[in-house]
Order: structure tokens, then sequence, then C-alpha cells
């Protein structure tokens, strides 16, 4: 063991560290919610620093299993930021529906550090590791208001679809082991074009896809999207939707290059594969969300389509493509987030207050709470000068400079259907008139605050200067 | 120096903006409101005067800048930056639009006091600021675009900002309309603006000013260079109010009487004079274009002054007068004269903006009131404004040795020169109109007998904060014309001249000047003076001498005199040849047909049919994870055997 595989690991171990410090200290120290809020946010801090400071290293850690810098360290921001933005959000929501105990904290950082797994993973073990880690956090946190008869349905729903989800995943390992004789992606990349029996390759590619779609919440993986992000805390929901897909999406990528890279023949059929996966989201996730009346059910159906629109930069399998999906993913992190903040902050003691009707004459209510709202529904939307448009157009271009202009256009078409769900409750908050009166949810605590402007600061930043955004990332 | 400066001189009325438009209310004190409000323009004008020493301390050819600011948008070989050009055109706008700009916010001060939307006007003032500096600032057409549509959007903010209350104007009742008014006919000539964008990008690649001109005239067809500028003159008719786009100008003194001064006479309305002046180059390159040009603007010309002669509002004169004024300046601009239009826009923003502030004393000391015929005998009440206003009256009537006799002269001469003499002689008779609809306004509120009610009004003079701008602009109308004496008097006198000649080598180029003879210059100038003297003459016979003979006069001439009171009728004509024929086929054809019948007939099914498969794919999801497992299992056989099998 050298320096570099510290290095390489650096974030992610200053994250656990943390995670298991809060853990500690929640049993020594008695009162101490804001103590671990803090501690949460220093770790994550800590996180995104050692991240930032080992950014423009490239390293290899221990034996080729996990690798750091680079776009490694961007996905370990990404999850920091989340994480942060997640704990602003989670005092002022959980202590209202009265599920504010301080294993959330550890949990999230645990989650957290799995997720950032994900993303340094360069070999099967640590990828599977990774999974498992973020995953079984989040299974829990699904289920963390647990008196609530939703959120243990969400727990438990998740679990099982999550542990079959799981169980592909690892066969699709197996198998590629078995054909490329290593568990790294540098076995694969290496390997890929000449292994014996192509076809049992294709199906471990084939599994590893299915188990990664499924973490994305793409079509037709889908199916456990709405029914966990309705039943978990919002918060939760919220942290999932963005960090969750992200190291999802972190880890797709680099597995792919991996196969893209090896010269192995019929990788075209992968970029179809993910192009279809890629339509279907985007319009299966579109339509069904203006069916809903929920609004947490609507958020959730679309970022199945947010899912779609990400695999349009798999499916271009260029470089372009990559550099959209994080472009898209930190785009979506502020709008995705500061949605389901709102969404937390309406919500009543009940778990109630939440379909569109709700959200009638809101901005005769809350006009500061309607105006952000509105902003991140155009944001998701794709309408300029805001994020969301620029994360699209980064992937669209990606997928003409495929060759692909028909993905890109599916793209557009679904967007627009998302016009209908998206406007839909801008116009409910401020042109229709509630018919009676609402229920109000919490007021608005000076952390949650923060992380509200967090968020739509960084929708308007990304939307008026792309460029910046685009050098920072470059 | 220009790059540190700069930015802010552009950001600095931008916080101002932000400042009084968000805390404005917070603050509440009219005076820190003001002062902030005023400063943020102040303190530009203050480095504009720096930069342009420095600017002239460089060598001729060395004293354009280019400062970027950032990069806005970069897609493949299209890009556009925050880029500004500095040259002596910008300069001169520049410290036209801060210095005369930093006087009006401070008479704005007094104007507006007691007005509960106090920092909502200085707000809206100060983004006025801050865009008129991007669009004169801009070293490519999108960034001028930018502050184009941003002023154009202050505009209307400004003249709806009384929106409560009543307007008398053309077909239309209320202030806000009077912002519709002007706001839809200047997205007129906006879109001939992009078609002329979009014509030139298509042809050189980019939007940016310098590059366009040096690449002239690359590989565009005569045709097309002629289509390519007249669009550029449309969008420059809609902001500057040039026939046929002009009527938006009078209804738009439903605004304040700053903003009348500041955006609708003194810089805003001269926006489409620097989108020509600036692309000189482009526009000499098509005589057929600067004929049109100079055709459309003599009328104007004309026809707002003529108008001028009847109206009996003392804004309503201005307004008109203003109309005929741009168009001088485009005539200008017209026979090649560049120049002498940007000298004109120069002279015109200090005798107009002091016009303007001058009624709006008037105005303030009447309490509210604009009929001029409700007036009369003013002088004694108001002895600061009554000066100041004769002062811009002499000047824009063209009298030696105020400012307007100069440009104005030197206009007349050019056209005389490369244009011809119908040019002139139309020119001259509505320099004639100028000079006597505007003694008229100042006999009619000065002198004579007091007309108005004196239980009800009390006549005062204005506060310091009010008269201290006019005295200012008042000098400057005397003495601005100096920087372009008459080049007859000797070969280096035309400072103005000198200054602009590099921004405007390529385009003098184009064009085949004419050189007067001395004899000739001498002579026509004697005539502009007597045709400034004989309209001041007839105004006072008509006015103090003989009040009964202007009636008298309307009487025998009834036929002229309907004419002009029903200004020519241009408002019924766009009324019967545009308005009602496009209502209609809205209405029938657009309405009913294509929109109703095609696109919602379209659309709507879409949805319904989008809304039918959103339920269907809804009932898909039942809530059962077994079922899931079931999509899920289905979903993995399928994606196994695309793999495996899907290559043949």
């Amino acid at each position: 063991m050298s320096e570099h595989d510290f290095l390489a690991i650096a974030p992610i171990t200053t994250v656990a560290v943390f995670s298991l410090i809060v853990m500690l200290v929640d049993a020594l120290v008695k009162k101490n919610t804001s103590l671990m809020q803090t501690l949460s946010v220093v770790g994550l801090l800590g996180g995104i620093g050692v991240a930032i400071w080992t950014l423009p290293k490239s390293l290899n850690g221990f034996n080729g299993l996990v690798a750091g810098g680079g776009m490694t360290n961007l996905f370990d921001i990404l999850f920091c930021s989340a994480g942060i933005l997640t704990v602003f959000l989670a005092k002022d929501y959980l202590e209202r529906l009265g599920g504010h105990f301080n294993e959330f904290y550890t949990l999230l950082l645990m989650a957290t550090s799995g997720a950032m797994l994900m993303a340094h993973a360069t070999d099967f073990i640590t990828l599977f590791v990774g999974v498992e880690l973020m995953s079984i956090c989040f299974y829990v946190l699904a289920g963390f208001l647990r008196r609530q008869v939703r959120s243990n349905e969400a727990a438990i729903k998740y679990f099982l679809l999550g542990a079959f989800a799981s169980g592909f995943l690892l066969y699709g390992m197996a198998l590629i082991y078995g054909t490329v004789g290593g568990t790294g992606y540098a076995d694969v990349a290496a390997n890929a074009a000449t292994v014996e029996m192509p076809f049992i390759f294709w199906a471990g590619v084939a599994l590893m896809i299915v188990g990664l779609a499924f973490k994305v919440a793409a079509f037709p993986f889908h199916q456990w999207a709405p029914d966990v992000y309705e039943g978990a805390p919002t918060v939760i929901a919220g942290f999932m939707s963005t960090a969750g897909k992200a190291a999802a999406f972190s880890a797709f990528i680099i597995f792919l290059n991996s196969v893209y890279g090896s010269g192995v023949e019929g990788t075209d059929r992968v970029q179809i594969l993910l192009a279809v996966l890629a339509v279907g989201s985007m319009f299966i996730g579109n339509v069904t969300a203006i069916a809903q009346t929920n609004v947490k059910r609507m958020l959730a159906y679309s970022s199945v389509a947010h899912a779609g629109y990400m695999l349009i930069g798999l499916a271009a399998g260029s470089p372009d493509g990559s550099f959209g999906i994080i472009y898209y993913l930190i785009a979506y992190l502020f709008m995705q987030l500061g949605a389901f903040a709102i969404v937390g902050l309406l919500e009543n003691e009940k778990g109630c207050n939440l379909t569109f009707d709700d959200y009638k004459g809101l901005s005769k209510r809350r006009p500061g709470l309607a105006m952000v709202m509105a902003i991140f529904m155009f944001s998701l939307t794709g309408i300029p000068p805001f994020a969301g448009f620029f994360g699209k157009y980064q992937l669209f271009k990606a997928a003409i400079g495929a060759e692909m202009t028909w993905l890109a256009i599916c793209g557009v078409v679904a967007s627009v259907i998302s016009v209908w769900f998206y406007l839909g409750l801008v116009i409910a908050m401020f042109f229709r008139d509630s018919e009676e009166k609402q229920a109000e949810g919490g007021t608005l605590g000076g952390l949650s605050t923060a992380a509200l402007a967090v968020a739509v600061v960084g929708t308007l930043v990304i939307g008026f200067l792309p460029q910046a955004i685009y050098d920072l990332l470059s | 120096m220009a790059s540190t400066l700069l930015p802010f001189i552009l950001l600095l009325p931008f916080v101002g903006f932000l400042l009084n438009g968000l805390l404005g209310k917070k603050i509440g004190s009219e005076k820190a409101i003001g002062t902030i409000g005023t400063a943020v323009v102040a303190l530009p004008f203050v480095f504009a005067v720096v930069l342009f020493f420095e600017m002239l301390g460089a060598p001729p050819e060395g004293r354009t800048m280019h400062v970027t600011l950032l990069s806005w948008i970069a897609a493949g070989d299209f890009s556009v930056d925050f880029a500004y050009q500095l040259d002596q055109l910008s300069m001169i706008f520049l410290l036209i639009v801060t210095g005369v700009g930093s006087l009006i916010h401070l008479y704005s001060i007094g104007y507006m006091h007691g007005d509960r939307g106090f920092f909502r006007f200085f707000s809206y003032l100060n983004l006025f600021i801050f865009m008129m500096l991007n669009l004169v600032l801009a070293d490519n057409f999108l960034v001028t675009f930018l502050g184009w549509e941003g002023v154009g959007l202050c505009s209307f903010l400004l003249i709806g900002f009384w929106y409560d209350r009543e307007f008398e104007g053309t077909a239309i009742k209320w202030t806000g309309d009077a912002a519709k008014k002007a706001f839809v006919m200047n997205r007129i000539g906006d879109l001939g603006m992009l078609i002329g964008m979009f014509i030139l990008f298509s042809q050189f690649g980019t939007l940016k000013y310098a590059e366009i001109a040096s690449g002239l005239p690359g590989s565009m067809s005569a045709e097309m260079m002629t289509i390519a500028t007249l669009c550029l003159f449309l969008g420059a008719c809609g902001k500057s109010a040039q026939i046929p786009l002009s009527v938006w100008l009078p209804d738009a003194m439903a605004g304040p009487t700053p903003v009348s001064a500041l955006i609708h006479a003194a810089t805003m309305v001269t926006a489409g004079i620097f989108l020509v002046a600036r692309n000189a180059a482009l526009f000499s390159m098509s005589h057929t274009t600067m004929a049109i040009v100079a055709g459309v603007a003599v009328t104007t010309a004309l026809i707002a002054a003529t108008v001028g002669l009847v109206q009996n509002d003392i804004k309503k004169v201005l307004a008109y007068s203003t109309v005929s004024q741009l168009g001088f300046m485009f005539v200008a601009l017209g026979v090649g004269a560049w120049t002498a239009a940007v000298f004109h826009v120069m002279t015109h923003a200090f005798f107009k903006a002091l016009l303007f502030l001058g009624s709006g004393s008037v105005i303030h000391g009447m309490h509210e009131e604009q009929d001029m015929q409700k007036m009369g005998g003013l002088k004694k009440y108001m002895p600061q404004t009554y000066k100041t206003y004769v002062i811009g009256s002499l000047a824009i009537a063209g009298v030696i040795p105020f400012s307007g006799f100069f440009s104005k002269d030197e206009i007349l001469a050019s056209a005389f020169a490369n244009g011809n003499a119908i040019l002139w002689g139309v020119g001259a008779l509505a320099a004639f109109c100028t000079a006597f609809y505007i003694f008229r306004s100042v006999f009619l509120a000065f002198h004579g007998e007091e007309r108005f009610d004196h239980t009800h009004v009390h006549p005062h003079e204005s506060p310091a904060t009010m008269t201290i701008p006019l005295w200012i602009l008042a000098v400057l109308a005397t003495v601005g014309g100096f920087l372009g004496l008459p080049i007859v008097l000797g070969e280096h006198v035309h400072v103005l001249h000198n200054w602009l000649e590099p921004v405007f080598a390529q385009a003098s180029a184009n064009m085949h000047g004419h050189h007067l003879s001395h004899t000739l210059e001498w002579i026509l100038m004697g005539v502009s003076l007597s045709i400034a003297i004989l309209g001041i003459f007839l105004a006072y016979r008509m006015y103090v001498k003989r009040p009964e003979l202007s009636d008298r006069f309307a009487g025998s001439f009834k036929g002229l005199y309907k004419l002009l009171w029903n200004k020519w009728y241009v408002d019924e004509v766009y009324e019967e040849a545009v308005v009602k024929p496009v209502w209609k086929a809205s209405k029938s054809v657009l309405l009913k047909g294509v929109d109703k019948g095609i696109i919602d007939g379209t659309l709507h099914g879409l949805a319904k049919l989008t809304g039918e498969a959103s339920n269907l794919f809804r009932k898909i999801q039942t809530g059962i994870a077994q079922q899931y497992v079931l999509v899920f299992m289905i979903g993995i056989l399928v994606v196994i055997g695309w793999l495996v099998f899907g290559g043949g």
C-alpha cells in the first residue's frame, strides 16, 4: 500500500470516518441534534475539500480496485453537495413529521460514501460494495418515517426489488469475470475483444446494464421509483433521485467506457439498446406523469424521464455524451432537490398536502415559495435561460454528434410533453384559487432557506452562465 | 484604463437598478433613493470623461478600444461575447447618455417628489441607462439588440408609469394603452432589425460590427445589400419614430416629463441614428437604401413639423418636434453626412432635453396643466424656466449662435450638396415650421394674458434641483454648436468632424461627396437664418401682437387646418388600411380557421391521445411488487436477447 492508494480514496474515507464519528457522538452525547448536523456538514465539506485537493491528480489505488482524481472527484463533489443540502433540509422536515432520529445523519453519510465508492470503482467488487452500501442505507432511509404505512411500504418494496436487481447485477459481473478472466474494468477493456464465448460476455453486459438501469430508474426497470419516492421522506426522495441517480450514472459511464474502449464487436447494439431505454424512459416517464395528481409522484415519474435524457448521453457513447451527463447531473441536482425541498416544506404532519389541488393559489399564500418552485419547474421543463435547458442542450448535441439525430428529436418531443405537468403545476400555483383553506405545512427555517437559496442560485447560474460551467468542467 | 473603467460605467446603473428596485421600498427616503439613482449615472459620466481625455491623448488611429467582459454563448463556430467597443462614435453617445442622463436624474428628484412610485421610477430609469449603454457600446449586433430590447422595455414601463391615469391620446384612453402602442410599434421595427441581422450573419458568419465592415462587400449582391440595410432601417424607424412607425412617439408623452426628456427626446429615440451611423460603411454600399432613408426622413420631418403647428398640449408640440428633428438626422444619414447626423444628435439632446424639462417645470408649476391655451403670462411667475426655455427655443429654431443653427445648417447644406434642391427645399420648409411652432409655444405659455383660473392655480418657480439642470442644459444648448463650426470658416474648425473622421472614413469613401462653393454655402447659411427669424417673427405677430389672427387664419384655411389638426389622418389611414383588415383576417381566417381548426384541432387531438396513454400507463402501475418483477423479467429477457442474438 502506498500513498497513492490512500489519496485515491481520501474523499470517501473522510465522509465514511465522519459517519462513524456521528454514530459515536450520538451514543455518547445527549441532546446533540445540532452537533450531529454540524458534524455531518463538516464531514461532507471535508469530502468536498479533499476531492478538490486531489482533483488534478490521476490516481489508481489498491491494485486497480479504485481510481481517483478528475471526473471521479467531480462526482464526489456532487454527492457531498447533495448531502449537505439534504442535511440542511432534514431538520425542519423530520421534526415536523415526527421522525427526527440521529441515525438519519449516519445513514445519510454512509449512503454518500457508498455513492462515492461507486464513482471511484474500477473493479466489479468495489462497485458492488459501493452499490450495496448506498442501497442498504437507502432502504432504511426510505422507511424512516416508521409510523407511516406508506413509508414502510416504500422501504419493503424498495428492498425487495433492489435485492432482485442487485442479484442480476452480481450475476452479470460473474459472467463477465468468467469470460474476460478478471474483475477489473481494465480486464474488460483488454480482453473483451478476444473472449472465447462472446454470448456469455454479452449476457453479462446485459445483466449489468439491467442492474444499473434499475438504479437510475430507467424504463422498463423504473416501476419501483414512484412508489418509493412517494412513500419515502421527501428530503430522502430528493437525495435518492439526485445523488443516487448520479452514482449509478457514474458507474454506468465508467463501465461502458471500458466496454466501448475494448474494441469488442457489437457495441453498436449496446448503443441502440441504450437509445431504446432512453426513449422508453422519456416517454413513459413524461406521459405517465401527466396523469398524476400527487406532486411527489409527478416528480418521481419525471425523474424517470430525466434518467431517459441522460441515457441519451450514454447511447451517444462519446466523451461529449459523458460530459453532457455530468453537466446535466449538476443542473438536475439543484432543480430536482430544490423541487423536492419545496414539496417537503409544504407537506403537513400527516404526510398530506401533496396534490395539485393543494398547490392551487400558492402564489397568494406563499409568493416566495411559489416563485422559487416555478423557477425549478421551468428549469426541469428545459426552458432557457434556466439550468435544465443547457443540460438538455449538451445531451442532445452529443446525440447529434453521434449521428443519432432521431434520438435528439425524441428528446425534444418528450420535453414538450413534460410542459403539460410542469407548467400545470405553475398554473395551479399562480392562476387557480384554492376552494378551501389549506393546512400550510411548515415554516421556512433558516437552514431550509439557505438550501433553497443555493438551489435557486445554482439553477440560475448554470442557466445564465453556461459558458463558465462549461469551462470549469473542461 | 478603459478595461478597468468600462465595467464600472456599464454596471453601476445596473447596481442602482437592483438597489432601488429591490430595496427601494425599504429605503423609503426619497433623498437616499434619488442620490443613489443619480450617483450611479453621474459616476459613470465622470469615468467617461476620464476615458474621453485618455482617448484624446491617443493618436486618431489608436482610439478604438475593445473590451470583452465575459463570454456569453459559444456554440460551434458561433459565439457571442459581452464585448464592447469604445471608439469616437460610441464615446459621444456615452457622454450624451450619462451626461444628459445624470442631469435628468437630478431633475427627477424634484419632479417626482411625493410620488408613491418614487423608487420604482428611479430603478426603471437606472435600468434604462444600463440598457442604453449596452446598446451604444456593444461591439456586435446581438449585444446592441439586447440593449435595444431593454430600452424598449424601459420605455414601455415608463410610458405606463402612471398606469392608473387616463390619457387623451389618438384612439387610446389610458397611459397603459400608450405604453402598449409604443411596444407594439417597436416590435414591427425589431422584426426588421432581426431579419437584417440574420441576413448579415448568413453572409458574413459574424455579428461583430468591425468584422462585417472589414468584410464588405463580401459575396453579397447589391440587391441583398439593399434588403439587409432596409431591414435594419425598418428597425431604426421603429425606435426613432420615422414614418410609417412614427405614431407611437406623440402618445408616449403619457409618461412623466423627465422620461419624455431622457428617453423620448435625448437618447433612446436616437438609437436608430446610432444603428445607421455605426453601420455607415454597410449603408453606404446601397444607394437605393440611402435614397429611401433620405426620402422617408424628409417626409417625416415636414409632416411632423406641420402637425406641431396646431398642437395645444405643450408636450405634444415637443413630441412632434422630436419626430421632426429625428427626421432631420436621418436626412443627414441619407445624404452621407454622417458627422452632421451625430452632431445634430448631440445638439438636439441638449436643447430638446432642455425644452422638455422646461415644459415639465411649467407643468409642475401649473399643477399638472399641459394645455397651453390655459396658460399665458407665466414669464413673471417662472423667470428661470422662461429664460432657459427661450434659449432652448432659439437653439431649435436655428438662430445664430445657438447650437441648433450649426447642426441644422450643416444638414441642410449637405442635403443641397449631395442630395438635391428638392430635399433642401422640403427641409427648409420644415425648419421654418419648426421656428414657428416652437415660438408659438413660447408666446402661448409665457406671454400674453393669463388664461388660467387664478382661484385654483398658483404658478410658482420650480425648486433648485430642477432649475440647475435647466441652466446647465441651457449653457450646453448655447455653446454646443461651436464643436461644429462651418468648414467655410477654416480647415480645422469643425472639431467634431475631425474627431469622427476615422470612424466614417470607409463609408465616406463609398459616397461621392460634392463640395459647395464658399459663396453658395454663405448664401445657404443666410437663407436658413432668415427662415428661422421669419418663423419667429410670424409667431410673434400671430400670438402676441394680434392674438385674433390665429383664429382668423384657422378660419380662412379650414381645410389645411383640419388636415393638420387630424395629423394628416395618419392614424385613420392606419385604422382603415392596417388595423381593421388585420383584425378581420385574424378573426375569420387565423382564429377560426387556422388556430381553432387546424392548430387547436391537432393539438387537442394529440393532447387527448397523450392523456389517454397516460391513464393507460398509470393503470400498469398497480402498486403490486410481484407485477413489477414480472415487467422487470420481461425487460431482462429482451435486453439479453438483443445483446446476445441481436447481431444475427
